[in-house]
């Protein structure tokens, strides 16, 4: 089955938030993003300044399905860690569970430090995860539950 | 798959267009992108080859504005439409929320929208979606070609479920805003379903 809807409240938001602001520190990074696999930005932390974080994030997750279906064509289930070095900014990414953690630095880290610090919080993060997913959301109000035609019409207006 | 950030108060959904190659599914996102206000939607990133054939996917974020107090945004995504490009469409399908089919009118791509459209199915299924209850629509593009089949002709051809059917030319405008409402407000009722 599709993966369920991932909803996300205040208070899980700003946990997940603390928690890249410190592997942002502890890796000497720029830029910290969570993304989900299907390319969408579930939070980010660090210098953004003009970074299309919308189109890294698409990006992101278009390279890991990528590299996860040339891994299972060689019999592995999937590349849990990416890196792309440049000349000045790289990028690695790991795999946690239906999750993508995102890391841009520049010569200020290395890329083996961003890796160890990306490892130590991947338990962290893979529990915040998991307890999202398992949260009862009955008492969120859906914010479409209201909805009119008329309202959707206006998104066109 | 929806993501709805109650914190920042934001709900983003994944529409993906479909179809044969050369049908015109980067060129409606090519004119969204065109016709849209700059701070309503973000780049258009194109994963194109130097033919312009697109390799990997176009990607396109939109935003439509305010529903109750919550952004709603679009991300748009096209396929590759050529046979062989098989696995990273099914890639690019993974957690969508409403699918775009467009369908070349021309007579000889007949052959061409009817394999892509049980390609659509079958990658739909593999991802485990019922490809009868997602939210879709069909796009006959190209309808400004003189070879092009009777709208009713094509329509009991490539028509699944009463799904909405629009005739377009998305070179120029016509019918591709109506298909990304229709689609669209497909995906929203859904979500008020819950």
């Amino acid at each position: 089955m599709p993966d369920t809807p991932i909803l996300l409240r205040e208070q899980q938001y700003h946990q997940i938030k603390a928690v890249l602001a410190r592997l942002r520190m502890d890796a000497a990074a720029k830029v910290i993003f969570l993304v989900d696999k299907d390319g969408q930005e579930i939070a980010v932390q660090g210098e953004v300044g003009n970074l299309d974080t919308t189109s890294l994030a698409s990006l992101a997750a278009g390279n890991v399905a990528a590299t996860g279906g040339m891994a299972q064509l060689i019999g592995e289930k999937e590349f849990p860690t990416l890196s792309h070095e440049g000349q000045r900014e790289s990028i690695h990414i790991s795999v946690i569970g239906r999750l993508l953690l995102v890391v841009v630095f520049d010569d200020r880290s290395s890329l083996g430090l961003v890796k160890l610090r990306s490892k130590q919080v991947s338990q962290q993060l893979s529990l915040m995860i998991e307890e999202i997913e398992s949260a009862d959301n009955h008492d969120l109000e859906s914010p479409f539950a209201g909805i009119t035609d008329a309202d959707i019409d206006s998104l066109f207006n | 798959m929806t993501f709805i950030n109650y914190a920042s108060r934001e709900i983003n959904c994944k529409i993906v267009y479909y179809g044969p190659g050369l049908c015109g599914k980067t060129t409606n996102l090519q004119y969204i992108f065109d016709s849209t206000a700059p701070q309503a939607r973000g780049k258009l990133i194109s994963l194109a080859t130097e033919t312009d054939r697109t390799l990997f996917f176009d990607f396109m974020p939109l935003e439509l504005g305010t529903v109750r107090g919550f952004k709603t945004r679009f991300h748009l995504y096209t396929v590759p439409g050529q046979v062989f490009y098989d696995a990273s469409r099914k890639l690019i399908l993974k957690g969508v929320d409403g699918v775009v089919f467009v369908a070349d009118s021309q007579e000889e791509r007949m052959d061409a929208n009817i394999e892509s459209l049980y390609n659509l199915d079958e990658n739909l299924r593999a991802q485990g979606y019922d490809p009868e209850k997602i939210p879709y629509v069909l796009q006959l593009n190209k309808r400004d070609l003189p070879n092009v089949l009777p709208l009713e002709e094509i329509t009991a051809e490539l028509r699944r479920n009463g799904e909405p059917v629009i005739e377009a030319v998305a070179s120029s405008g016509p019918g591709v805003f109506d298909t990304l409402k229709a689609v669209a407000k497909q995906v929203l009722t859904e979500l008020r379903k819950g």
